[in-house]
Order: structure tokens, then C-alpha cells, then sequence
């Protein structure tokens, strides 16, 4: 190869070298826009109608201004309250399974098969379906059955936090090294002793990750909770009433002819984000301070 | 103290392949014995069937006895209960990421049910007192992970680990092989140390490692033990042609 | 084959040495030649290849050094290196006996002939025999002709003793050819010192190839000689 063909090839690949950065630049920029665009639409057209009655207030009746969605804020917290309660345990057993004790067997392929089907349930066929099992049948084992309540938007939410978070814990767990669990069976640690204390506890932070997914996504689910929760104008905390939640209430004020219910539910997406990603950073910050300063 | 492993006509199969043959050996106690041997050769899963180890693989099976002191581990003996007087150390250090070093060096002991703090912490210091490596981590017990040792300390802490929980033999395969030759000289004195107090059996592929450590050697090729006897026989004038050949570097 | 390059080195190491053999053994040829007929130009050759030796000496003891440094040699390797550098050893010095010799040879030329009571050109055939027998053993790597230089070496010891006892007779009684008679003793001296070590390189060559520490065993010898007697009776 000649000088002069070198120093030209040399030029090409750093001409090339820059334009792909650009591309790559450009791509980021095209997702991450619109996400900053929603966030600054949200916070211009929602944050002058917060103010200390929103988070203290139950809304007020049509023709009265002022008011807030404290019930819906409670609401949503006691309904995730509950689906985490159902969908973390049952998806972290599930993926424990997957991954430690059914290795191959036919059951542990029924299984995740099972999860990824519920997984591509939509979430109003999941209400509907909640609905028929909980609300509606009037002589049921099943406590809270034969009206739409809390519980039965809970279960709903809960089932379908469990797809997600059996996976990710599945997968957490597959990548924890052999030599990891190799050690604590060297010691003559029970197998069930060395996953619980040794293998979950060393991809812990991974199954947090996918909890915290699943419940940012059923944090905003409206549509399940239109045939299980039903919603709430009043205050409620039992479960085995109907009760508010945000989702819900921005859903209602949204498409409702009165000016100042659309304020409320511009208002009502702002903080439903906020409190999402608050809840999410304080999960994170609490865990990450359990963990020990140590190599990367 | 330790005691001396009698192996009787042991064979071993990974699914069909056949991969120990008639293996028959006398382990001495509270000696150091080196397993060496070509790749491949079954040194690696002959340790492993010392403490069951193999048996975490499915498709594993064990023909033939092995008497580790007055108890035959295949017959009437959980394999849990067996590693607890059969320690290992791995080839590449292992400690628990998600622990501290004392917690590290406790955990034998901790995931097996004890508690008592006082007798933890003597425990833990008596352990990493005979891995020599009490003096290098002793102020940063809790602060430090286990992971945030260098190559050489890790083993010496998954060494401290598996004494802690005072087994009479330490099964050690290719101990040093991931390791610097500094990290490699501490870990074959400490191996020196560790004799009188236990029965050490090391799979090396070093032979001049295995001859700087071990009283006996055996070497194994192609699934059987070839040759058993005294380091100095091995390595100064072996009975066995294949030996020779092995050991002078001869091959094809 | 693997090692091949170590193979190579083991097999020059070998070479070198039977090269430096060749030059100890023509030395002691040489040095008898020059008692024989007592030719002070043969004494001349006897010292330059001294020089000789001497060096090849030096460059065998430090290659052998490289190969333990650099090769870690085990089990017959390890042996074998071992050997040669004692064998150069005992070359080196049968050299020097060579040369001993030949100036002996030297100092005799001053004076008269006399007659005297042994039989150096025997002692001197056997101690060559020896020396020659040790170096085919070590050539084949054969202990067996190993171990039959070993039962040589009691006869060369005892023509020794006599010419001690004659020649110190000699020089009581007769002691105008005293000079003659020391010189005499001093070179039986130097042909016992060379059966020696033929017998040390016989040994050296019986731990290379059997493993097998025979120093300072009488038991060997008589083993040996044991065998030879009863081969010799069935022949």
C-alpha cells in the first residue's frame, strides 16, 4: 500500500468514524425527545394546578373550582400495594423455579410458556377477566367477591406484575456464575439453603430491577381497574370497597366536558409520573446502600 | 486432624462417557498428595467424587467405594454431610460477591445454622490466621467485600472459608493455577502449614509445584491412575514409561 | 515429539562430553606412550591438550547449568545432566593425571634408566582399559559394562599397594636410583588416581540409567565380579 493510499484510507475511516457517532447521536436524541417533549407538555400544562389542596383535597362537586386527588393518590398507592404483595412473591418463586429447581423439566417449560402468555393479555381482558372471577360471582370463597373493590383492582394489577418479574428473575439468576453456587455447595450448604442465601441474594439487584419495571408499568394501568376498583369520588382506604386511583381519575377527568376536571387530570399525570419515578429512585436508594463497596 | 482416604475400584461416567476406570489408591493422613496428569485425564473428576461434588452434574454416576476415615461416603451419608468434613478449594477463587470477608469466612457456618457471634468471631480470626491472611484484611472484616481482594488474597480467603468450618480433609483443584507466582509461593507454604493439621489432596497441572508440596503423587492418564508413590520416586526415577514420558515433557 | 529443542541441547551436552572423553583418554594414551618409549615431543602434546581440556571443562559445566536453569530436567533427564557434570569432573581430572604423568616422564629424562621392580606398562593398560570401558558404558548407556569397570578397579589398587611396598624397598636399599624410583611411584600414584576415576564415571553412569546410588559399596563390586566369575565358569 502506497503513502498516499494509506493517508486516504486513513481519512475515509474517520470521516466515517464521525458520521456514525452522528447517526448514533441522532438516534438518541429522536427517542429520548419525545420523552423530554411529554415531560415538559406535562409540567407546563399541569404544574399551575398543583398546589397543597391537590395532595390534602377530595375532588369537589362540578361548578365548585379547587379540590384535588388525594383519594386517587392513596388509591393508587393502597391498589400497587397490593399487586406488589401478589405479583413480587408469586414472580419471584416462579423465576426461582425456572431457573434453580426446574431446570429442563417439562413443568418449568409449561410454566414460563404460561408467563409469557399472560404477559401479552391486554390488560383490559384482564380486568374483564378479574371481574367475571371476583366481582361479579355473589357466593364465592374468594374474600371481597360480589362487588367491585380494591382487592379484586390489587389482584388484577398483581397478576399482571408476575410475567415480568418471573423473567427478569429467571434470567438474574441464570447469570449469577456456577462458581458462585459451586462454592456454597462445596460447603455443604443444602441446595435450597444456597440458592435463597447465595444465588438470589447475589442477583438481587437484577430481580429489584425487573420488580421495579412491573410495577412502573402497572402503576399507570387505567383499563383493569375500570371492571375491578371501579374507582371512587369519596375517600376510601378498605379493601373492600370501590377506591380511587390516579390513573383512573385522570382518565375520567380527562374525558369529561368541565374545564377544571381537565386541569385536575393535566395535573394528575404530572404527578403520576413524579410519584412512579420517586418510588422507583427510593426503592433503589434503600437497596443500594445495603450493598457493600466492592469491585466492580 | 486429618484422615487418610481409601479408594476402592472406583469408576465414573458422565452419561456414557467412562470417564475414571478401576481407580485404586490409599490417600495418606495429614499428608499433602498431588494429583497430576495431561488434560482430560479424570484428575479433576476423581477430586470431585471425594466429596460428591460431581454429582451436581445430572448425568453423573459413581461405581465403587471410597472410605473417607472410618465412613464410606457413598453409603449412608448425605453428600451435604460429607462436604462439610470435605472442604474444596477451586480453580478460580470464588468468594461470595455479595459478602463481607467475615461474612465470607462465616458463611459455612452461618448457612448451617450457627449463630453464636463470640464463637463466629473466633472462628473467622482463627481461620484466616491459618490461610495467612488474618494480618492483610484484619481491619477491614466487615467494611471490605469479599470481591474487593486481589487474586492471590481471594483464594487465600476461600481457603479461610473452607477451614472455617473445620473439615478433616481440603480437596484443592489447581489451587494456584489463576494465580501470580507470589500469590502461587504463600499458597504452597500455606499448604506446607496446613499438613499437620489436615489431609490436603491438590490436582495441579504444575509438576514442579507438585513436587515442591506433595509427599505422594499419583498420575492419571486417560481416566486410570497410571503410577501412585512417593513424590521423590516421581520425579527422580518414575516405574512407569507413560510416567516418564509425562514428566520429562515427552509427548507424541 | 515435544521438547525437541531440549532434546537437541541433552544430545549436544552428550556430544561435547565424549568429544572432551576423547581428549582425557588420548591425554592418558599419550602420557603412557611417553613413559614407553620416552619421546619428550609426545609430553608436549599431553600439555597442549590440557588447555583443551580445561576449557571444554568450563563450557560443559555451563551448559549443563542453563539446561537445570531454563528446562527444570525431571526424573532420567535430571539424572543425566547430573552425571555429566560429574563425569566432566573426573575427566578434567584424568586429564591433569595425564599430564602429571608426562611430566614425570620429563623429570626421568635427566637420568639414568634403571630397573625396576613393577610393571607400569601393565598398570597403565588396565587403567586405560577402565577409563576406555567407562566411556562405552556411558556412550550406550549400558550399566552392565558399567558395573564390570567397577570390578577393575580393585586390581589397579593392588598392583598399587605393591609397587608402593617395592619401590619404598627400593629407594631404602638403593638409594642412587631413588629419584627414579620416585618418579615411578608418582606415576602409579597418578594411574591409581586414573582408575578412579573411571570407576566414578562407571558409577555415575549406573545412577543415569538405573537410579541407582552404587558409591562406596563394596557390595556392588563383589555383586559384579560375582556374576562375571559365574558367566565365565558357564562360558
Amino acid at each position: 500500500m502506497s503513502v498516499e493510499t494509506f493517508k486516504f484510507k486513513s481519512r475515509m475511516r474517520a470521516v466515517t468514524d464521525n458520521a456514525v457517532t452522528l447517526l448514533a447521536i441522532l438516534a438518541t436524541v429522536i427517542v429520548v425527545a419525545p420523552l423530554i417533549a411529554i415531560f415538559a407538555y406535562l409540567l407546563y400544562k399541569g404544574a399551575s394546578s398543583l398546589n397543597l389542596a391537590f395532595f390534602t383535597q377530595i375532588p369537589k362537586p362540578v361548578g365548585e373550582s379547587g379540590g384535588g386527588m388525594a383519594n386517587a393518590i392513596v388509591g393508587s398507592g393502597v391498589l400497587l400495594a397490593i399487586a406488589s404483595a401478589i405479583g413480587v412473591p408469586i414472580g419471584i418463586g416462579g423465576g426461582i423455579f425456572l431457573a434453580e429447581f426446574g431446570r429442563g423439566t417439562k413443568l418449568a417449560n409449561a410454566v414460563r410458556f404460561t408467563a409469557d402468555v399472560l404477559n401479552g393479555v391486554p390488560s383490559i381482558v384482564m380486568g374483564m377477566a378479574i371481574y367475571v372471577l371476583i366481582v361479579k360471582p355473589q357466593n364465592s370463597i374468594i374474600p371481597f367477591s360480589g362487588h367491585f373493590s380494591a382487592f379484586s383492582g390489587g389482584v388484577a394489577l398483581g397478576i399482571m406484575m408476575i410475567p415480568t418479574v418471573c423473567r427478569t428473575t429467571e434470567e438474574m439468576l441464570l447469570m449469577v456464575p456456577h462458581a458462585v453456587r459451586e462454592a456454597a455447595l462445596g460447603l455443604g450448604v443444602p441446595n435450597w439453603r444456597s440458592v435463597l442465601s447465595i444465588t438470589v441474594k447475589t442477583a438481587s439487584p437484577g430481580i429489584i430491577t425487573g420488580c421495579m419495571l412491573a410495577f412502573a408499568r402497572v402503576a399507570g394501568e387505567t383499563a383493569p381497574l375500570i371492571f375491578t376498583a371501579l374507582g371512587n369520588a369519596f375517600w376510601s382506604a378498605s379493601l373492600n370497597t370501590p377506591i380511587a386511583a390516579l390513573p383512573l381519575q385522570i382518565y375520567v377527568y380527562a374525558l369529561s366536558p368541565y374545564d377544571d376536571w381537565h386541569r385536575l387530570a393535566w395535573a394528575g399525570s404530572l404527578v403520576l409520573i413524579v410519584l412512579i419515578v420517586l418510588a422507583v429512585s427510593l426503592v433503589r436508594y434503600v437497596t443500594s446502600r445495603g450493598v457493600l463497596k466492592g469491585a466492580s | 486432624m486429618g484422615v487418610g482416604i481409601e479408594v476402592t475400584n472406583l469408576n465414573a461416567w458422565y452419561g456414557t462417557n467412562h470417564t475414571l476406570q478401576d481407580i485404586n489408591l490409599n490417600i495418606p493422613a495429614n499428608h499433602a498428595t498431588a494429583l497430576i496428569g495431561p488434560s482430560g485425564c479424570g484428575k479433576s473428576t476423581f477430586v470431585r467424587c471425594l466429596n460428591r461434588m460431581h454429582e451436581t452434574n445430572p448425568i453423573a454416576r459413581v461405581t465403587g467405594s471410597v472410605r473417607i476415615g472410618d465412613l464410606d461416603i457413598y453409603e449412608g451419608a448425605k453428600p451435604v454431610q460429607i462436604r462439610r468434613r470435605v472442604g474444596m478449594v477451586f480453580q478460580r477463587p470464588n468468594p461470595f460477591p455479595t459478602m463481607s470477608i467475615y461474612d465470607n469466612v462465616a458463611s459455612g457456618l452461618k448457612l448451617n445454622g450457627y449463630s453464636n457471634k463470640r464463637v463466629l468471631d473466633e472462628i473467622v480470626e482463627k481461620s484466616l490466621k491459618n490461610s495467612a491472611l488474618w494480618e492483610e484484611v484484619k481491619d477491614d472484616l466487615k467494611k471490605k467485600s469479599g470481591a474487593s481482594l486481589s487474586g492471590g488474597q481471594q483464594q487465600r480467603l476461600c481457603i479461610a472459608r473452607a477451614l472455617a468450618v473445620d473439615p478433616e480433609v481440603l480437596l484443592m483443584d489447581e489451587p494456584a493455577s489463576a494465580l501470580d507466582p507470589v500469590s502461587t509461593s504463600k499458597i504452597e507454604d500455606l499448604i506446607f502449614q496446613l499438613k499437620s493439621q489436615y489431609t490436603i489432596v491438590i490436582v495441579t497441572h504444575n509438576m514442579q509445584q507438585a513436587a515442591r508440596v506433595a509427599e505422594k503423587t499419583g498420575f492419571f492418564l486417560n481416566g486410570r491412575l497410571v503410577e501412585f508413590d512417593s513424590t521423590h520416586k516421581i520425579f527422580t526415577n518414575p516405574s512407569d514409561k507413560r510416567t516418564e514420558d509425562y514428566i520429562t515433557g515427552r509427548f507424541g | 515429539m515435544t521438547r525437541i529443542r531440549f532434546q537437541k541441547s541433552l544430545d549436544e551436552l552428550k556430544e561435547n562430553l565424549l568429544v572432551m572423553a576423547g581428549l582425557a583418554e588420548q591425554a592418558i594414551q599419550r602420557a603412557i606412550e611417553a613413559y614407553r618409549v620416552r619421546d619428550l615431543s609426545i609430553c608436549d602434546l599431553v600439555s597442549r591438550s590440557e588447555n583443551a581440556i580445561n576449557r571444554l571443562e568450563r563450557d560443559i559445566d555451563q551448559a549443563a547449568l542453563d539446561l537445570l536453569a531454563m528446562e527444570q530436567p525431571m526424573a532420567i533427564d535430571l539424572r543425566f545432566i547430573l552425571s555429566v557434570i560429574k563425569i566432566n569432573a573426573d575427566l578434567e581430572r584424568v586429564g591433569d593425571a595425564a599430564k602429571s604423568i608426562s611430566d614425570r616422564v620429563r623429570n626421568m629424562e635427566q637420568m639414568a634408566t634403571a630397573d625396576l621392580p613393577v610393571d607400569i606398562p601393565r598398570m597403565a593398560t588396565l587403567s586405560a582399559e577402565m577409563v576406555r570401558k567407562s566411556l562405552q558404558a556411558f556412550i550406550e548407556a549400558d550399566a552392565e559394562i558399567a558395573r564390570s569397570v567397577l570390578t577393575m578397579d580393585d586390581a589397579v589398587d593392588a598392583m598399587n599397594r605393591a609397587a608402593y611396598k617395592a619401590l619404598t624397598l627400593v629407594m631404602e636399599e638403593q638409594s642412587h636410583i631413588a629419584p627414579q624410583a620416585l618418579n615411578a611411584l608418582m606415576i602409579c600414584r597418578a594411574l591409581e588416581r586414573v582408575a578412579d576415576h573411571a570407576t566414578n564415571i562407571a558409577e555415575d553412569v549406573i545412577f543415569w540409567v538405573q537410579a541407582e546410588d552404587v558409591r562406596h559399596s563394596k557390595s556392588v563390586a563383589k555383586q559384579a565380579e560375582a556374576k562375571a566369575a559365574s558367566q565365565n565358569s558357564q562360558a
